[in-house]
Formats: C-alpha cells, structure tokens, sequence
C-alpha cells in the first residue's frame, strides 16, 4: 500500500536532487520518444547528449549557447524570486541586440579601445529599456505582465525585421536581410583561435557573482525573498514594492539585453533576421532547473545548451526532426516540476503485514 | 467612388473567419479559468490541435474523424497540464509554458512530414444561398460548420455557466474553492474537466486553422494566436459575450493589414504585423486600469493550487 503523508518543512536535500532526477526521467522519456520514432534509443541518446561534446570544438559550442542561457536566466530568477513574471526576455534579448547593434554600425569602420564598451552598455540599456515597458504597466496600470512582456517579443522581432531588410541593411548587401558588419573594435574578442567561444563568457560569469552576492548578502536580496514566499509579508514589513518590481524587471532586462549583445557582436558580428533560437524562452526552464540559485543555473544552463547541439548532431547524423531540442526541454521542465511534489509530500511505502 | 456593397460583406466575413480561432480558445480558457486555473499552454494545445487534425486529415482522409481527433489531441495534451497541476499540485504559470514549450516542439517533429502537403476542401454549409441578399448573405451563408458553432459558443458559454447548476458549480469552484468543497463538491473534478475542455477547444481551434482557415500545415502557425486568445479573456473580464467582440477587433485588424498591403498603404509591413499585439497591450492596459473592476470580475482563485488535506 502507498500512503502519501505531507512533510512539515519542504526538503533541503530533495529540493537539489529534483533537478537530477528530472533530468534522468528525460533521458528515459526521451529514449522512449526515440523509440517510437523507430530510432535505437541508446544510439540517439548518444548522438543527442554525448558526441556533440566530444571535442574541443563541442566543448566550444556547448560553451557559446550556455553563455547566453545563463546570463538570462540569472536575470530571471531575480523576478522569479520575487513572483513577477517575465517571460519576454525573449524581446527584451532582441530589442538590447538591436539597440547595441544600432550603436555598433554608428561606429561603422572605426576602431577605438572604447568602442566595445558602449556596444556593451547599450545593449544592456536596451534591454532594460524593453523590460521596463511590462514593469511600468504593472505597477502603475496594474496589466498582467505575462501577456504584455510576450506580445512584446513579437514586437521586438518585427522591428529587428524592419530594420535589416529595410533602413539598416547592408548597402552592399544584395538585398540579404543583414546589415553590415561591425568593426573589429565593436566586436567581444574570441578567446581561442579556430574556436567560436568568446569573452561573453565572462559577462555571464559576472552575473553569476553579482546575483549571488545580491540574493545571499544584501538587503534588497531579502526582500526579494520574503515578497516571493508571501506579497502579504511584504507588504506588511512595509517593502517599496513598486519600487522593487521596476528593479528586478530592470536587472533582468539588462541580462537578456548583454545575452542580445554577446550573440550579435560575437562570431556573427551583424544585426540579422534570427539572431536567437528562443534563447529567452529555454532560459525560463534554465532559471527553474538551477533552482534559481546562481551556481544551480551555471549547471542548469550546461544541460539544456546540450539539447540545442544535441538536436543539430541528432538531425545531421540520424535524420532525427532538430526540434526534438525543444521536446526535451519541454519534458525537463514537466518531470521538474512534477517532481516538486516530492518536496511537499512524502510518499510511503506501507508493506502488506498489518 | 463606387464601394460594392458585397465587397464590403466579403470583408466582414473574412474578418469573422479571422476571430474563429480566437473565439474557441478563449472560449475554452475562460471556462479553465472560471473554474479557477491559469493554463497558459493554449498555444501549445492549439498548434498540437492544428497538426493533429491535418495529419489525421491527410493520413485517415476523413474530415470528421481529423476534426474530433484534433479535439481529442488537445484534451490528451493538456491531461499533462490536468495531472501536473491539479494532482501534483504545480505552478500553472510554469507548467503552462511548458506545455506551450513541448507542443511546438512535438507538433514540429510530427510535422515534419507534412510540410507542403496540399489541405483538403472543407465542406460549406448554405452555400446556394450566398447570392441572395447583397452585403447579408456573404456574411451569413457559405461557411464551415466550426464557423458557425464558434460564433454561437460564446452564447452557450454564457448560458451554461449563468443558466445550468453545472455553471454554477464551475463559478463557486472558481471563486472559492474552499466553500465548494465543504459544500460537498469535488473541486480537482471540476477543475480536471475544464482543463481539458478548454484543451478540447484550442485544439478545434487549431484544427480550424490548419484544416480550414490556411488550409495547409506550416510549422509554428500559430503564430501566437494562443497568447492572443489568453489576452481577450483578460479583454472579456471573463464575460464570453465580450470574446466574441474582442475576437472581431483582432480578426479585423489581421484583416484590414492584408487590404492595406493590397491598396499599396505606404506603412512597412512589420508594423502592420505588430499591430494586434500592440492594440491586445493596449488594450490589456485600459482594462486593467480600474483595479476593483478586475479583482470583482476575475475568478478569486485564478491560478492559486487547491489541496484538500488528508
């Protein structure tokens, strides 16, 4: 018999080991997928999870699309934590792209150790400009902020289209949907030579140790804790909460908008058409499965960037649909939060002797 | 200038064609939420929707049984967000988007092998009556059977949930859970089969989109039609008679931007693209303005878990 009892205090330890188990249980449900499909599920596993990493350009790879998932998602979980939710970091990642690369073709042939720097800031500029439409609706329109920060993305991606096909395309371009490139001074510098990696990394790395040190250490770290766990409490203990809901959609807008950057003015160096595959939207699962902890989503961000090169080496070596990518992080998602409940509840098994 | 009076009725009809989809989903979610839960996976069941009854279509050649099989995928697909949310207890914003995440991504892969695949002719009902009356009868007559059961849903919605004892158990399940379980009224019951109906309904929807409307599938072709859908029952103030012109609003300006396009309107395209979710913001705004309005017509409960102990 199974007797299903509730625990008086969620569980630490299980709260870390959730996030394992929902990855084992995609794996299995994943095989099982594979299966039906008609494909060796150990086979595509393999392709899917272990020869994309295999090398060092994997390892490249895996690094380039973690970069950006992490950066996002550390924005995320300060309005997670909090309860707001943005799930528009989508746009608020294309509308910082189109603002740094705005910037960058300003500087159009120019080099200049400051260069880089303003690309930077503008992108981030962006993105909080972008994240802090939702946010002012919110607070002083009292609008959902879950509808309005997707219709933005929307928004974001047709005006990003507008621009390259129309005033911001390459003149010389042949009419191809892209602007020119950027100079060498406005792009982030690789870090090894023949490898896609670049210093983005370390403004990801940075988010890491800032949002840390925030959560754990400060003052505004615990009010952003306490209003999550029960708005009630906030209000009474008598937190600015207006005031903190334009913070933390701000902070991660700025993360979503320095995601933009790093994916313009890295290897692709040029405002074009798709300049994103959902990062925005997968970094959601990635802010969930590191457990909105910093060094959680460092993991968190590894494991689902594998999905992306996955998908690709899965397509290209077994013809397996590259959107399988999107499946798995669909089920990694499912199988964590349903797993959750192991948190709450204890489940018991209660042997046949009375 | 000469404006053909039938003309202007063909607009009017393709602009109700446009609102079909949203009427369903809306329709559906609003009866989710008038029972009390936030699923924010209509997306995902209406692009599961969509690609079910093509396939179903192409694979089984038979209208009704794509039409219902469609249905069914939707109410399949969101038994997950049922089970999830409802037994296990999870967060509906997370678990919605999810379910949005993993239909794309599954309805792409079965997809794959429909792409370019010519759609079938739906059958129109009252079509010899198309001619009769100039600027009614264009509006009127000629159309698919999901069009006609869309544009009365919104007024059996409204019956059922102000009319039957069934409406009712919904309502008090929606906006108080508690007092509807002490009153004897299994509340994961209820809300169990609101999820799913509304999963039955964005999956009609879809179905209409990729059977009816395109007629073809084409990945993603959606095209957040169901985040649309979950803005006009905000739109509605969860009043179903309110969809339907939400849905007229929206169908008109998904309409009005392909005639301006066609008369050589100098507007960039992509802003006359943009136009539906700028005007749903817009919109969204104006609405939730007024505070105590919303907290008196939204359903108390809306996206909080119920667990009855023990």
């Amino acid at each position: 018999m199974i007797k299903i009892l509730k625990r008086d205090q969620p569980s630490k330890a299980i709260f870390f080991f959730t996030p394992v188990l929902a990855i084992f249980l995609t794996l299995v449900a994943g095989g099982l997928i594979f299966f039906i499909l008609g494909f060796k599920p150990f086979e595509a596993l393999k392709f899917f999870f272990i020869i994309p990493i295999a090398d060092k350009y994997g390892f490249s790879e895996l690094l380039l699309k973690a970069t950006p998932l992490c950066l996002i998602a550390i924005g995320l979980s300060f309005c997670f934590k909090s309860n707001n939710w943005n799930i528009g970091a989508e746009g608020q990642l294309t509308f910082g792209a189109i603002v740094s690369g705005g910037v960058a073709l300003l500087f159009y042939e120019q080099e200049g150790f400051y260069i880089l720097p303003i690309v930077i800031l503008a992108g981030a500029i962006g993105g909080m400009l972008y994240a802090s439409i939702p946010a002012i609706l919110k607070t002083y329109f009292n609008t959902n902020e879950i509808l309005v920060s997707l219709m933005l993305v929307y928004v974001s991606k047709l005006i990003l289209d507008y621009l390259v096909v129309g005033p911001w395309s390459n003149p010389e371009g042949f009419n191809f949907p892209e602007t020119r490139q950027f100079s060498d001074s406005a792009k982030l510098p690789l870090l090894f030579e023949g490898l896609r990696i670049h210093a983005g990394i370390f403004l990801a790395l940075a988010a890491v140790v800032i949002s840390w040190f925030v959560f754990y250490k400060t003052y505004l770290g615990f009010q952003m804790k306490v209003s999550g766990f029960s708005l009630k409490t906030a209000k009474y203990a008598g937190y600015k909460g207006k005031k903190m809901i334009i913070l933390v959609f701000l902070i991660s807008g700025a993360c979503a908008g320095l995601a933009g950057v790093g994916e313009i003015t890295g290897p692709i160096g040029q405002l074009h058409r798709e300049i994103s595959p959902d990062y925005g939207f997968t970094a959601i699962i990635v802010a969930f499965l590191g457990r909105l902890h910093p060094v959680g989503i460092i993991f968190a961000s590894l494991v689902v960037a594998i999905t992306y090169l996955g998908a690709e080496t899965a397509q290209i070596f077994m013809q397996i649909p590259k959107y399988t990518g999107q499946v798995f992080q669909g089920m990694i998602l499912f199988f964590l939060l349903a797993s959750d409940y192991l948190l709450f509840f204890k489940i018991k098994f209660i042997g046949s002797k009375k | 200038m000469i404006i053909d009076i039938n003309f202007v009725g063909l607009i009017i009809a393709s602009i109700m064609a446009s609102a079909v989809p949203l009427i369903l989903a809306s329709c559906g979610e609003l009866i989710t939420e008038r029972s009390g839960v936030l699923n924010l996976g209509v997306e995902g069941m209406m692009i599961i929707g969509a690609i079910s009854g093509f396939a179903l279509m192409t694979v089984t050649g038979s209208l009704i049984v794509a039409v219902f099989g469609a249905m069914l995928a939707g109410v399949l697909i969101s038994t997950i967000f049922a089970f999830l949310t409802q037994t296990l207890i999870t967060n509906h914003v997370a678990t919605g988007l999810a379910l949005t995440i993993f239909g794309i991504g599954i309805s792409a892969m079965i997809g794959k092998n429909f792409v370019g695949i010519p759609g079938k002719e739906f059958p129109v009902l009252f079509e010899s009556l198309k001619d009769t009356i100039p600027l009614i009868s264009p509006i009127l007559f000629g159309h698919s059977i999901v069009f006609y059961f869309a544009f009365a849903l919104p007024f059996m919605t409204n019956y059922f949930l102000k009319k039957t004892k069934i409406g009712l158990i919904v309502r008090a399940v929606g906006d108080s859970p508690e007092s509807a379980s002490n009153q004897g009224i299994n509340v994961r019951l209820v809300r169990y089969a609101c999820i799913l109906y509304g999963g039955a309904m964005s999956g009609l929807a879809g179905a209409y989109l990729s059977m009816i409307y395109t007629p073809q599938w084409i990945e993603n072709m959606t095209g957040g039609r169901g985040w649309i859908a979950l803005a006009l029952v905000v739109f509605s103030t969860w009043n179903p008679i309110k969809i339907l012109i939400g849905a007229m609003i929206f169908g008109g300006l998904t309409i009005i931007q392909f005639h301006m396009q066609a008369i050589g309107v100098r507007i960039p395209v992509q802003f006359l693209t943009a136009l539906p979710y700028i005007v749903t913001i817009i919109v969204l705004v104006v609405i939730s303005r007024d505070s105590r309005k919303i907290r008196l017509s939204t359903p108390s409960s809306l996206g909080k878990s119920f667990h009855k102990d023990n």
